[in-house]
């Protein structure tokens, strides 16, 4: 079959063609002046030419092979919204996962885009520019895609209204956001470690893989679509990640301690953020693929420990506090859906007490803390639901000071004890929910002392006026619509009718 | 210590040559089957090779297009005109 082959390149020499010889020394200005940002880290690069892309995609094979993706897209989003395909879905609660989606997950695409733009002109090297301007389209193309798959849902369902306003407002949105705050006013190199590596490369798959299996599984045909979508330009981001650690652990052995503490960082500060999908697969997928704890032994124990084991012959070690981010998923998913519970009136999403046969799966999944922990407090909420006393949390909760989860979790060894730390910095006193925040706010104190954080600002006056219900409004909530118990919710008795008419039908 | 190598590609119809390719070609390769999706994991290195799924495909078949179904990868990648090969240097 070789002779039928008419490329005059092979590929290797396509790639080199496309990242070898284009850029050039500047003589007008100094390079240092032209890209002032690429060694102020510490990071020392002797070689840019080091840098090699393992896809070596070309720009006409990009643009083919992404067109090719987004006329698959389109063909299923539209029979999806023409096909009234939310009827197929096994239940309304799941539309609450796709809520958190839109709000907290997508505008992060968008964040990806601006990030990966502004380090794509700020590398002196080209192989690393091509890959960042390749990844800064495919982001704009997820947050596009993503926005149109999920306007179906938005006919009918509330609290998908208003993503990008809510993103930048609402208080557990902040989690995500400043996420990405943190490691976009990070510099280049920073940037790659935390979005390409830690977060693409270890933990992306936590999100997209089983997540949007479990969206299949639940008959979302839209979202699991444009998920794999996003995913197959994520396996290219994911090498950019393996890629770039690498580059700069070859370079020059001075790398090695500054790359492992941004391993460190952005591995704690992930995990974190994962709370929310952890949530969202133990709790919000009515039919279920995997537990939270065995997505983490397949993607973090399992594949992490191949990766590290890699990485060892530069000298790396697995990240700081990854034996406490493991203990952490027998506990993560069920704290943090308590804290929701408590708090679902100030949410764009609804919360409910899962039904006894999802208990019991949660029971069989989790047989060393769900029992033990978890299921009495859900069953006592519930038998005071049904009493007629719903419980909501006034009191508006404590954040941490990095990663801005409300003080809600537990020390691993001991979960009736909730864990924070305390620095100070300046004469002041500031808290953080671990170990591993603590040590990220202590590293860079002046960097974290500007977080602006939810509860903070709502008790100063900055957040729509001094009531729940204001800040509500300036967070574009419809009362009574978006939040609340899911039970009795608008959404909830548009679900019933629908499925009382196919019964009589 | 865990040297697995991992691909998951999307359960339709582009992928499945390039599945039953990977078993062929990888012996020891281990299927796991998702919703949706084909997780397929193997010991150390694996590869697709454009020889075994075009012979399944019937057609000229780019090592590119493997681009259109992938989800998701773990291990080093060498990409080449003929195969694309995931490796772990443990």
């Amino acid at each position: 079959m070789a002779e039928k082959r008419k490329k005059k390149l092979g590929i290797k020499q396509r790639y080199s063609m496309l990242t070898r010889g284009l850029g050039w020394d500047t003589t007008y200005q100094p390079m240092d002046k032209v890209f002032p940002y690429d060694n102020y880290e510490g990071i020392i690069i002797h070689d840019w030419e080091g840098w090699e892309d393992p896809f070596r995609l070309t720009m006409d094979a990009y643009w083919k092979f992404q067109s090719e993706k987004e006329k698959k897209l389109y063909a299923v989003i539209d029979s999806f919204a023409q096909n009234n395909g939310h009827l197929g879905i096994t239940d309304a609660r799941y539309v609450n996962a796709i809520k958190l989606f839109l709000t907290g997950v997508s505008p992060l695409e968008y964040q990806a885009a601006r990030g990966f733009t502004h380090v794509g002109r700020q590398f002196r090297g080209v192989g690393p520019r091509v890959a960042c301007q390749m990844q800064a389209i495919d982001e704009l193309r997820h947050v596009q895609t993503q926005v149109h798959s999920m306007s179906h849902y938005n006919k009918y369902f509330d609290g998908l209204h208003s993503a990008p306003h809510m993103h930048d407002r609402v208080w557990y949105l902040s989690v995500p956001k400043s996420f990405f705050d943190d490691a976009r006013t990070a510099g280049p190199f920073e940037f790659l470690t935390s979005i390409s590596f830690a977060f693409e490369y270890v933990l992306t798959n936590l999100l997209f893989v089983p997540f949007m299996s479990g969206a299949a599984f639940n008959g979302d045909m839209a979202t699991v679509t444009f998920g794999f979508s996003a995913q197959s330009d994520e396996a290219r981001h994911m090498t950019l990640g393996l890629e770039v650690i690498k580059f700069m652990l070859e370079q020059d052995e001075r790398n090695i301690p500054i790359v492992q503490r941004w391993m460190d960082k952005w591995f704690w500060r992930g995990t974190r953020m994962l709370t929310l999908v952890a949530m969202m697969m133990d709790y919000m997928l009515p039919k279920r693929v995997m537990s939270w704890r065995e997505a983490w032994d397949i993607y973090f124990t399992e594949a992490g420990g191949a990766l590290f084991a890699d990485l060892a012959r530069y000298g790396i070690k697995p990240p700081k506090y990854a034996d406490i981010a493991t203990k952490e998923a027998e506990h993560l998913s069920h704290q943090a859906w308590h804290i929701f519970y408590n708090y679902t009136h100030a949410a764009a999403f609804h919360t409910w007490i899962p039904e006894k046969e999802e208990l019991d799966w949660l029971s069989e999944k989790y047989p060393n803390t769900f029992d033990k922990y978890y299921r009495p407090r859900l069953e006592y909420l519930d038998k005071e639901e049904k009493a007629g006393r719903r419980f909501y949390n006034d009191t508006l909760p404590m954040l941490c000071q990095v990663c801005q989860i409300p003080m809600g979790f537990t020390d691993m060894d001991d979960p009736t004890t909730i864990s924070f730390e305390v620095s100070e910095y300046k004469d002041d006193k500031y808290h953080t929910c671990s170990l591993g925040c603590k040590d990220i706010f202590d590293y860079e104190p002046e960097k974290y002392v500007q977080a602006w954080l939810p509860v903070h600002q709502i008790y100063q006056g900055n957040c729509g006026g001094a009531e729940v219900p204001d800040v509500l409004k300036w967070y574009n909530f419809n009362l009574g619509a978006d939040n609340m118990e899911y039970k009795g919710s608008p959404d909830q008795k548009l679900w019933d009718e629908w499925q009382a008419h196919r019964k009589k039908a | 210590m865990s040297r697995t190598v991992s691909i998951t590609l999307q359960n339709n119809d582009d992928a499945r040559p390039i599945i039953d390719a990977i078993e062929k070609d990888n012996p020891k390769a281990t299927i796991n089957l998702y919703p949706a999706m084909v997780k397929i994991d193997c010991d150390g290195r694996l590869i697709v090779k454009q020889e075994t799924v075009e012979e399944l495909l019937g057609r000229e078949w780019d090592v590119q297009e493997l681009h259109l179904s992938i989800i998701s990868i773990a291990g080093n990648v060498d990409e080449e005109d003929d195969y694309f090969e995931l490796s772990w240097n443990i």
